[in-house]
Order: structure tokens, then C-alpha cells, then sequence
């Protein structure tokens, strides 16, 4: 099996701290910080370095403050796809 | 570790480490272009953050967003016209499927949807509701029951559960008193005009993949001139629920969803 | 050539819509205008494509107007008093967002369900705002049934030059009744992309909201105060009222609408007997001819107002003339419609300095 390796990048200052993505994450790799933002909002920060960039905690977001990267030692075709009633459609991942 | 930070007002960096897998090349999620930047009012861990994202991200993903009109409520999600990225029209309360009725009218080949709280949509506007869904109006409505009055602070909704503590029913809902939790979804169901009728929830990772679908769908059938899409969103209100986001999360699991099932309640049926 | 034709005044309003060129109308029958909508359902479609809808209510009505005037469209709705003043909350954001439309409200006696017969008792709610908030209607009285067909032509542009809603504010009578008319040719129907409008945000241009909410005081007053420079604007600009043997006239009748017609009637019986009776009419409600009535408030002995109401106009009337000279008023309500003969006697009994 491949090797996954993810991250993420939070936008700590739009972040409320809400903590829902740390509920999400199967890694147990997020945690808020000590640290209070700008709104006065302790934010959330990855404390493992174990990420796998499944995405749940994007997901889950409410104010979508992150962003989730994934690389598989094996380069596949950046591409993901939807199944829906009228066919497949394909998300192109911006670059 | 990879995080923001601010260096001045609107000014940003993003620090990520060396040999980062933080690269464009290995992106897979981000938010979409068609919400603003500007950041939503909603309280910490509300479900109309996530129900917008979704909405947005499908919009960019069929690539309509100069095709599309959004029609925002009064209530919690008054001001969702500064979050998306499209013209929207912002309606009085009760009346967004009835503005979205005018619209799609004159302009039958654009995308039109209503967003609705369950006070605009099943209380004030119940009228509207039901008669936009009867005459099966080509577009799409998207109704969040939350189960509470959030902006006004807490007051009971047409969907409060049986028992449940609002301001104005503040030893619970009492059936006697105040009548049932109205299953608007499973009446609008009913009705020959809605094409597509569906419930979901985003309180989870994997309900919130099932609802972008459901939300999907109702673009899609609007494409296809099918009739009136419904999409119950089940979320939550922390604030008004008084719980932290994921204890409300939690309590939507265990105490709305048996009340307010998840699944399709219509779906379109198999055209030979 | 001329096309004359001898039409019920719901139906030629209707008709001069079909040829305004309007886009969409949506309607809920009310009684005595529900021919508007009948009219409309049969004819206009099949000529012109335009929109036809009947709502489940006078409220969905109007928020329909709200989201289909939003796009730029042509759209109008028509009602009588009980209706217009279900669609008052509708006409209160219409205003505050500034989407052009036409209103037509054939009025009928109220308070309350009332009667189905002729009043004029929806001044104050059509000139005075009606919903909540400082907004204002540019409200057109037509007097003729020529004059709804003109009117609805009139109103349109009106509404799109002023991005404001405008109200033919008609009577169960002139709803009603049948005259000849002359009308307009066909205006063709196209659809113009207004910057303002919800039509699909293009990658040119940012998106457009339509919107009556500005959380922020600052912002709301400045919407407010920029509404206050139009209706200013529109005060200068679109008066308009007939004025007939006012500048030699002891006593002057003020009507609007059905009312001025009778009134012309009683002037010229008052001529017979050698009294010299002018007639005004305000033709535009909201902007009111003040400067106009005070103008011909010097030259005159005394004023009287006549309408199918308490008293509404006449509170304007009073305010133009400003203490110049009495008005005197006769009023007739419950769908009752003064005759010439009474306006007559009243003119009779103030020449011969009878007051009441």
C-alpha cells in the first residue's frame, strides 16, 4: 500500500475555535491553541505530524478555514470524482 | 506545522515547513471561489457555514455560478447574500420560495434557489412553501432546520422537538400547548410538483459528503427542468441549543435525527 | 391610424400592459379587479410570451414581484384595497431596494372586508407609504379610462427612469365601466441587462445584491437619505395635474381620479347659474401639486375638496393652501359616488356664504 502523507493549513485567523474538526479527525491531530487570534477566538492547531489529509475535518468546517493537501508516494492523476444520478463528474484540484 | 498568520490588517503568510506537503500539486481540498472572503457571522460551530460551503462548492463545480440566483431568508442566514459569490436577492421573512418563484419566472434559464430556515420556511412562510413545491416551480430549495428561532435568540420553531427547552417554551415544547414539531419535508414530499425531496444532515464528515450530493442533485434535476428540488438540512444550533458545538452535534445524532430521519423521501422515478 | 375600441377599464389596462411590453404579472382575484388577471391569462402569452402567474396570495404576489423586479424585468401586480394592504410589507422592501414595478390598486371601499363598490380611501396608504419605513410611490390617479391605458404606459417608464415603485392608484368604478379608448401600438418586448440587477454575476462585474438590509445605522441612514434626494428629485420633475378655469374662479374644485369627472360636471352646471367654478385635479398623488394649489389659492374665494373618503387628499389640499383660504369638503364613503347634483347645491350654499 502506498504511503500517505497530509497536512493541512488553517486559517487561524477566520478560525472560532469551534473544535469540530478535532471531534472529526480520526488522527486525533488537531487540538486549539493556548493562543487566542485577533477575534479573540482560541484557534486550532495540528499538534501530531500525523496526517493521512483524508479531508474530514475540512469537511466538517464551518468557516472553511482549511486546507487539506495529500501526497501518495505513488503520483497518481490528481483527480477526484463524483458519482451522481446524471453521470460522473470530474473535480479538477486547482493549481 | 502549517498556519496563517497575520502580519498586518489583510495581510497574511502562510508558514509551512520544509518539504511541506503543502504544494498546489497535492491540494485536495480547499474553499471554493464562489464564497466571498469575507468571514460569516454564524456562531462558533453553526451548520450554515457548512451548508453554504457546500452549496458554493457545487455551484463551482458545475460551473454556474453566472447562471445562478440565490434567494437568502430572514432569520440566522439574513445575510448569506455576503458570503456567496453570486447575485442573490434577499427576501422578507417567509417569502423566499414565492421571490424565487419571480425570478426563475422571467428567467427560466438560470439557476434559481431559496435558503430557508425552518421559521421563514415551515412557520411565516408555510403558505408560500407549499404552494411554490404544488406548482412545482423548477428550482431548488434548501430548508435548515435547526430546530429553533436562531437570530431572534432561542425561541420555539415550527420543528422544536416534543420536550425541548426554548426561550418561549421554557419547560419544553408541551403538545397540548403548543401542538407537534411540524415534518414539513414528509407533507412537501407529498405534493405531485416536488420532483426530488430528501433529508440530510452535516454533523458528520460522512453525512456532510451525502448532503453535497443531495445538494448536487437538486442542480442537476433544475438543469433538467424536472420540477422543484428539496433539501432538508438537519443541523444545529449551539448557541441557542446551549452546548458546545460538538456536544449540539452529538445531540442532533442522538435526539433529531430519530425524530427527523435521514434519506430520500422522493426521488425521481426510473423513466423508461 | 387610430385603434379605438370600447373597453371595460380592467381589461384595457390589461390590454395596455400586453403593450407596454411587460414581462410578467402576478396577480390573485379580488374583487372588482379580477379581470386584470382574467384578461391577462387569456391574451398574453400566446401574443407576447409574457408571464402570467396567479399566486396563492396577494403576499406571494408581490414577492414575486419583488424577486422578478429584481432582475431588471418588467413586472406588475394588481389588487383591490384588502390586497394592497396584504402586499404592504412586499411594497416596503420593493421600495427600499429600489426595483421598478407597477401596482394597480383598484380601490374599494374599506375598512376592513368593506364593499366591492368605488372608494377612494386608499390615499393615504398609496401616498403616504402604507408599509413601514419613509418610502414613497409615485402614485398616478386616472380619471378616464383612456387614462389607465395611458397610465400603465406612463407607469412603466416612470418606474424604470426612478428605479421606484410606481401605483396606478383606479377605482371599482373606472375598473369597472366601459369607454372608448385609443391604444398605443405594440411595444416590443426586450430584456436589457441592468447593472443593478440579479441576472447571473458575470466574471465583468461584481455581484449584485438585491437587498432593504443595512444593519449598520450609518448605512441605513444613508440609504434613507439617498431615497429622500430621489422622491426630492421626483417632487421636481414628474407633477403633473389638469387645471381647468382655475385662474378666474371664486370657488375651485379639487378631485382626484373618478371624482374630478363629477366634479367637471357640477362646475359646468354652477356656469348655468352664473357662478364661476374651476376644477384641479392632481393627476400625479405623490409628487402632489402643492405649489400649484397654493398658486391658484390667490386668486380664488374658497376651495372645495371633493372625495370618495373622509378626507384624505384634503389633508394635502390644506397643507398646500397654508391658511390662504377655507376648503370646505364634501365626502362620500361606504362605495357611495357623489352626483354632480350634490357637488352642485354644495357650490350653491358656499357662493351664498353658507358654510358648515
Amino acid at each position: 500500500m502506498a504511503k500517505v502523507k497530509g497536512d493541512i493549513i488553517i486559517d487561524i485567523e477566520k478560525c472560532k475555535g469551534c473544535e469540530l474538526c478535532a471531534s472529526a479527525c480520526p488522527q486525533e491531530s488537531l487540538e486549539l491553541s493556548r493562543k487566542l487570534n485577533s477575534k479573540g477566538y482560541h484557534y486550532i492547531v495540528k499538534i501530531e505530524d500525523n496526517c493521512t489529509g483524508c479531508t474530514n475535518c475540512a469537511l466538517v468546517c464551518p468557516d472553511s478555514v482549511i486546507k487539506v493537501f495529500r501526497r501518495t508516494d505513488k503520483k497518481k492523476e490528481q483527480v477526484a470524482t463524483i458519482t451522481n444520478v446524471t453521470g460522473d463528474i470530474t473535480v479538477k484540484v486547482k493549481s | 506545522m502549517n498556519e496563517r498568520r497575520m502580519l498586518s490588517d489583510n495581510h497574511y503568510e502562510d508558514v509551512i515547513a520544509e518539504e511541506s506537503v503543502c504544494i498546489s500539486d497535492n491540494l485536495v481540498y480547499d474553499r471554493p471561489e464562489t464564497l466571498t472572503s469575507t468571514p460569516m457571522h454564524y456562531c462558533p460551530g453553526c451548520g450554515h457555514g457548512v451548508a453554504h460551503r457546500l452549496i458554493a462548492e457545487v455551484i463551482e463545480e458545475l460551473d454556474i455560478q453566472d447562471k445562478t440566483i440565490g434567494v437568502a431568508p430572514v432569520g440566522c442566514a439574513v445575510f448569506a447574500y455576503n458570503y456567496f459569490n453570486i447575485d442573490m436577492t434577499e427576501a422578507a421573512h417567509g417569502r423566499a420560495s414565492a421571490v424565487a418563484t419571480g425570478i426563475k419566472r422571467v428567467l427560466p434559464e438560470k439557476y434559481v434557489f431559496s435558503y430557508q430556515g425552518d421559521g421563514d420556511l415551515a412557520a411565516i412562510g408555510t403558505g408560500e412553501t407549499i404552494h411554490t413545491c404544488n406548482r412545482g416551480e423548477n428550482i431548488l430549495i434548501i430548508f435548515i432546520n435547526n430546530g429553533i428561532y436562531g437570530m431572534t435568540g432561542g425561541q420555539m420553531a415550527p420543528t422544536t422537538l416534543v420536550g425541548m427547552k426554548s426561550t418561549t417554551t421554557p419547560m419544553g415544547r408541551d403538545v397540548h400547548d403548543m401542538g407537534y414539531p411540524l415534518k414539513i419535508t414528509e407533507l412537501i414530499a407529498q405534493l405531485p410538483g416536488v420532483y426530488y425531496c430528501t433529508r440530510v444532515a452535516v454533523n458528520s464528515p460522512n453525512h456532510v459528503r451525502k448532503a453535497k450530493k443531495a445538494i448536487y442533485n437538486g442542480f442537476k434535476y433544475q438543469e433538467l427542468k424536472k420540477g422543484l428540488s428539496f433539501v432538508e438540512i438537519v443541523t444545529n444550533c449551539p448557541s441557542n441549543w446551549k452546548m458546545t458545538p460538538v456536544e449540539s452535534n452529538k445531540w442532533l445524532e442522538e435526539n433529531m435525527l430519530p425524530f427527523y430521519p435521514l434519506g430520500d423521501l422522493k426521488v425521481p422515478q426510473k423513466e423508461n | 391610424m387610430k385603434e379605438l375600441k370600447l373597453m371595460k377599464g380592467n381589461e384595457a389596462l390589461a390590454e395596455a400592459a400586453i403593450r407596454a411590453g411587460c414581462d410578467a404579472y402576478f396577480g390573485y382575484p379580488i374583487t372588482p379587479q379580477s379581470e386584470v388577471l382574467e384578461y391577462l391569462a387569456k391574451e398574453a402569452h400566446a401574443r407576447t410570451g409574457m408571464v402570467v402567474l396567479q399566486a396563492e396570495s396577494e403576499i406571494a404576489s408581490i414577492n414575486m414581484i419583488y424577486g422578478a423586479a429584481g432582475t431588471g424585468k418588467k413586472v406588475m401586480t394588481s389588487s383591490s384595497s384588502p390586497g394592497i394592504s396584504l402586499m404592504q410589507e412586499g411594497l416596503s422592501y420593493i421600495a427600499c431596494a429600489e426595483l421598478p414595478c407597477l401596482i394597480v390598486n383598484v380601490v374599494r371601499a374599506g375598512p376592513g372586508l368593506g364593499t366591492i363598490q368605488p372608494s377612494q380611501s386608499d390615499y393615504f396608504q398609496a401616498v403616504k407609504g402604507g408599509g413601514h419605513g419613509d418610502y414613497r410611490l409615485i402614485v398616478l390617479a386616472p380619471s378616464t379610462i383612456q387614462e389607465m391605458v395611458d397610465h400603465t404606459k406612463l407607469g412603466f417608464e416612470l418606474a424604470f427612469k426612478w428605479r421606484n415603485p410606481v401605483m396606478i392608484l383606479t377605482d371599482g368604478a373606472l375598473g369597472q365601466m366601459m369607454e372608448k379608448v385609443e391604444l398605443f401600438p405594440h411595444i416590443e418586448r426586450k430584456f436589457e441587462l441592468l447593472p443593478w440587477a440579479t441576472t447571473g454575476k458575470t466574471k465583468d462585474r461584481e455581484r449584485s445584491i438585491i437587498t432593504s438590509l443595512h444593519i449598520q445605522p450609518e448605512k441605513m441612514q444613508e440609504t434613507n437619505l439617498h431615497l429622500q434626494r430621489k422622491y426630492r428629485s421626483i417632487e421636481k420633475e414628474e407633477i403633473r395635474f389638469e387645471s381647468r378655469n382655475c385662474e378666474e374662479a371664486d370657488v375651485i374644485l379639487l378631485a382626484f381620479g373618478l371624482v374630478a369627472r363629477i366634479c367637471k360636471k357640477a362646475a359646468d352646471l354652477a356656469a348655468e347659474k352664473g357662478i364661476k367654478v374651476g376644477v384641479f385635479r392632481p393627476i400625479t398623488l405623490f409628487p402632489f401639486p402643492y405649489e400649484e394649489i397654493n398658486r391658484i389659492a390667490d386668486n380664488a374665494r374658497i376651495f372645495l375638496t371633493v372625495e370618495m373618503n373622509a378626507g384624505q387628499m384634503l389633508e394635502d389640499v390644506k397643507l398646500a393652501v397654508n391658511g390662504k383660504l377655507p376648503v370646505e369638503f364634501i365626502g362620500r364613503m361606504g362605495g357611495i359616488i357623489p352626483t354632480p347634483e350634490e357637488i352642485l347645491n354644495r357650490i350653491v350654499e358656499i357662493n351664498e356664504g353658507v358654510t358648515v
